[in-house]
């Protein structure tokens, strides 16, 4: 998939990964897709309940090789 | 669409215990809330300069497992059952547990206490210290970092009183 920027939020515990997310989505434009990799199993749940709550569009949510990858389009 | 907003109160002073109250403002805040934390009694530890004296203390805390965060993973899995007895005679016992306990926050790539409070602060988390117990425990407002307000009950209620989620801590 396409992105319009990388965030690498591995190694990181909760509640970083949703932070520096939405840090990193408010440096794009809206429409822009920001793809996100994290090693935190909690932050898949946390990415739904992220996007939900704030109206960016989860693309898509992936798992391998115990790492998580997210695909984000911002609001 | 108004934004929704939280106030928290942190009444705790521990390093244990300073993760709940900015764990859920910055979350809170990434997610669009606007929040304050009005910070009273021991929490009031939390709004201080230096946070380097923020302990933890596994003494009469029976719910803290006590694993090294060090050695092979047999070692990392023991946990140490201390009585309180001793844990109470050893001096330094408590700084022992501290930095064993932040040695495990880094190895979980767990934030630190003043980065958290530095990104409630980017965040716009408004921290109120209550003047009461600021007087009441000897402190100075030169004791706390700058960009906070102090108030009493009455500050924390205008804005409780419009919240959708109030904590106490």
């Amino acid at each position: 998939m396409n992105f319009d920027k990388e965030l690498d939020a591995r190694g990181l515990n909760c509640p970083l990964p949703i932070l520096r997310t939405k840090k990193s989505l408010s440096e794009l434009a809206s429409g822009q897709v920001l793809k996100v990799s994290s090693t935190d199993p909690g932050s898949v749940k946390d990415m739904q309940a992220f996007a939900r709550q704030t109206g960016n569009e989860l693309l898509s949510s992936a798992e391998e090789r115990g790492e998580f990858v997210f695909f984000l389009r911002k609001h | 669409m108004e934004s929704k907003k939280m106030a928290i109160i942190a009444t705790k002073g521990t390093l244990d215990w300073a993760y709940p109250p900015y764990i859920l403002a910055s979350t809170a805040a990434a997610l669009g809330y606007e929040v304050q934390i009005f910070f009273t009694f021991y929490g009031l530890q939390l709004l201080r300069k230096d946070l380097s004296g923020l302990k933890v203390s596994p003494l009469g805390n029976p719910g803290m497992p006590m694993k090294m965060p060090f050695g092979p993973k047999w070692f990392k899995d023991i946990s140490w059952n201390i009585p309180n007895a001793v844990q109470a005679l050893v001096p330094g016992y408590e700084n022992v547990a501290t930095s064993l306990m932040k040695q495990t926050i880094a190895n979980n790539g767990v934030a630190t206490i003043p980065d958290l409070r530095e990104l409630c602060l980017e965040a716009d988390v408004k921290m109120i210290a209550c003047q009461m117990t600021v007087e009441l425990f000897g402190f100075d407002h030169s004791d706390f970092i700058d960009n906070i307000e102090y108030g009493g009950a009455a500050t924390f209620f205008e804005f409780a009183g419009e919240t959708d989620i109030c904590l106490f801590i």
